[in-house]
């Protein structure tokens, strides 16, 4: 039988004109890291040359990410289709500058924690695959930054957490076995709920694009129960985020693997979460966020209270840093829960200077257990003595984690506990700033007791000197965050304008859609 | 045919919040699978169920002749199983390694990584 059909008018589904050159760069940092990822597991055995590879695959990543800020500050929210088909119908990866902004930090603190792992990384952990593993978290992490659609953002989060249970088991101790279980199943469950509430989102809109969501949202307010599922994408994300009540995984696996690993998990894996919450909170449905602003804010308020206390309770620097990372997604759930373009932005530039600082204070507690025989805090001491240069980073670290100008953590506690007075919870400013000052006592006592506090044996013989390799990765991020205190203006722009295409997302969907009208 | 499904979805879910709610790890194994078919199932009913003709566009036409399933919830649900199995994979042979290594798998017995009792550091010097 002669079949005749008519001949299809491709231009009503697809992308008829070549993608922009620059436009492959939204791409790029995600098939770059899986690309630089395949080829280092096929290097698995060649334990010399895999650092070298990786590390010069992520300073290329970084430079890509940048290039790709770069593009977005010019061009405003860059779209591309995959298989050319039109959005909605293809799963579109959409950059926005928050995006941009995220990816080129986290690109950042992976190249850091690549430099890191060459010390820290014996030559049975690069043979069980710590590099391959590195690189496929950082594909997942970039997907998720760069992705556009809702279902894709599940995936890259599974895949950023199939590799975080590689690096998290990566020695095979029995307290990372420990670690691993609680870790593995409470993030499980962390998934399978943002799955379970995409189903819905699925179900309601009939779509899972960010932008269709976003322009469909306010019309299905009074018919759709929005509220319920945003929610359900609420907790899915704070359990990812470590918020309270839902934070136990990160305080009892976080310090279980390799120092290294522990500095990348502080770095990416929270934020990630963070990031889910801006997105899809803010942008997509902002009525039904203000709607649960105030348990938020509670949440947002008990979470920097716990993390800043259990830092104060614990003797191992490790678990200490563990509540110090929870206490700093309090402070940026603080600013969600206030809104308004302000307060996102405080939280952006929060995240930026929270990836860079909390890998630097991993790295630095690596460090100095190696110099002072352990973790413990009761053991540790004598380290200004004969490290002033490595004490000088530590103590700006410390500064700069608890919120103390001229650092990094100054400006964006600024901004939030500005937006919260401006908002008209003063109470949330108060704690704001109470979970710093308790930050602070927790890291004075750090410094006293594992720097000041002079050892009665000191060991014999000459104290080594640092090998550059484990001082250059902390002196690099503690650079950054001094320049970020001292110059904060281009971040600071960067992060509000960030915030307002969040808040008023026209330019992103004017990127998905040009035409203004779809199906 | 919605409703049924919803409440079988529903009976799926709560047997597996009570299984991940055990302390052991073996019934939370199962609990982690049963949760990955209450999922699958809940995208497969948000997709609305249909006649099951299939949705292939017939010669000579644009659109399908009728109502035909949708094919995308399978999309999803098929990527949804694979990545849950893995992870369920991943976790049957982390919970064997845990129980050969940590000789337990009771949860609340699982103590290495945050044993109760350290000694705190001294209160000043």
């Amino acid at each position: 039988m002669a079949v005749s059909s008519s001949p299809a008018d491709l231009s009503a589904a697809l992308v008829l004109q070549p993608v922009a050159a620059l436009d492959w760069l939204v791409i790029l940092p995600v098939a770059w890291c899986l690309a630089i990822g395949a080829i280092l597991l096929m290097i698995r055995h060649k334990s010399l040359a895999q650092p070298l590879v990786a590390v010069l695959g992520l300073a290329a990543l970084v430079a890509l990410d940048a290039a790709l800020l770069w593009h977005v500050v010019q061009s405003g929210p860059v779209t591309m289709v995959m298989g050319r088909w039109l959005p909605p119908f293809g799963i579109a990866f959409t950059v926005d500058l928050t995006g941009a902004l995220f990816a080129l930090t986290s690109a950042v603190v992976a190249l850091v924690g690549a430099v890191a792992a060459i010390d820290d990384i014996n030559v049975s952990g690069r043979r069980y695959g710590f590099y391959p593993f590195l690189l496929l978290l950082m594909a997942g992490v970039s997907g998720a930054f760069l992705t556009g659609d809702v279902f894709n953002l599940y995936v890259w989060f599974e895949v950023l957490l199939i590799s975080s249970f590689g690096l998290l088991v990566l020695g095979s101790e029995r307290e990372q076995i420990d670690g691993a279980v609680k870790y593995g199943f409470l993030n499980l469950v962390a998934t399978t709920l943002f799955l379970i509430a995409t189903g819905y989102l699925y179900g309601i809109f009939g779509t899972l694009n960010m932008a269709d969501i976003a322009r469909k949202a306010p019309g299905l307010q009074m018919t759709a129960p929005l509220v319920t599922l945003t929610a359900l994408y609420i907790l899915a994300f704070a359990m990812k985020a470590a918020a309270f009540p839902v934070n136990f995984w990160l305080p009892a696996s976080y310090h279980t693997p390799r120092i290294v690993v522990s500095a990348l998990f502080a770095g990416l894996l929270t934020k990630v979460g963070i990031y889910a919450l801006i997105r899809i909170g803010v942008m997509l449905f902002p009525a039904e966020l203000e709607q649960m602003s105030l348990v938020l804010a509670i949440v947002a308020a008990l979470t920097m209270l716990t993390g800043s206390l259990g830092a104060l309770a614990q003797s191992d620097t490790r678990r200490l840093l563990g509540y110090l990372v929870i206490s700093g997604i309090g402070a940026m759930l603080a600013g969600i829960a206030i809104g308004g373009p302000d307060a996102i932005g405080g939280v952006i530039f929060y995240a930026v200077h929270s990836m860079l600082v909390m890998t630097a204070l991993y790295l630095a507690a690596g460090v100095a257990a190696r110099l002072s025989g352990g973790f413990s805090l009761s053991a540790s001491g004598g380290l200004y003595r004969h490290h002033l240069l490595f004490t000088a980073l530590s103590l700006m670290l410390f500064f700069s984690v608890s919120g103390l100008p001229p650092f990094s953590g100054f400006w964006p506690k600024v901004m939030l506990v500005k937006a919260a007075i401006d908002g008209g919870s003063s109470w949330l400013a108060a704690i704001l700033l109470l979970s710093g000052f308790l930050t602070m006592i927790a890291t004075g006592r750090v410094f006293l007791l594992a720097y000041w506090r002079p050892v009665e044996a000191q060991p014999a013989g000459v104290p080594q000197p640092l090998a550059i390799t484990a001082l250059l990765p902390i002196l690099a991020l503690t650079v950054s965050s001094v320049l970020i205190g001292l110059f904060p203006e281009t971040l600071l722009n960067l992060a509000r304008q960030a915030a307002s295409t969040l808040n008023e997302p026209s330019a992103y969907l004017q990127s998905v859609f040009p035409a203004g009208g779809a199906p | 045919m919605e409703p049924v499904f919803a409440v079988l979805t529903g009976i799926f879910l709560s047997v597996a919040v009570y299984l991940l709610l055990s302390k052991y790890i073996i019934r939370m194994l199962l609990g982690v699978a049963i949760l990955g078919n209450a999922v699958n199932l809940l995208i497969f009913t948000s997709g609305r169920i249909m006649r099951e003709v299939p949705p292939v566009i017939g010669a000579g036409l644009d659109v399908p002749a009728g109502a035909t399933a949708n094919p995308l919830p399978q999309a999803l649900i098929l990527t949804a199983i694979v990545i849950s199995f893995s992870f369920f994979a991943f976790l049957l042979v982390l919970s064997w390694r845990a129980y050969s290594v940590l000789e337990t798998d009771n949860t609340d017995a699982m103590l290495v990584a945050e044993p109760d009792n350290v000694q705190p550091p001294p209160l000043g010097y």
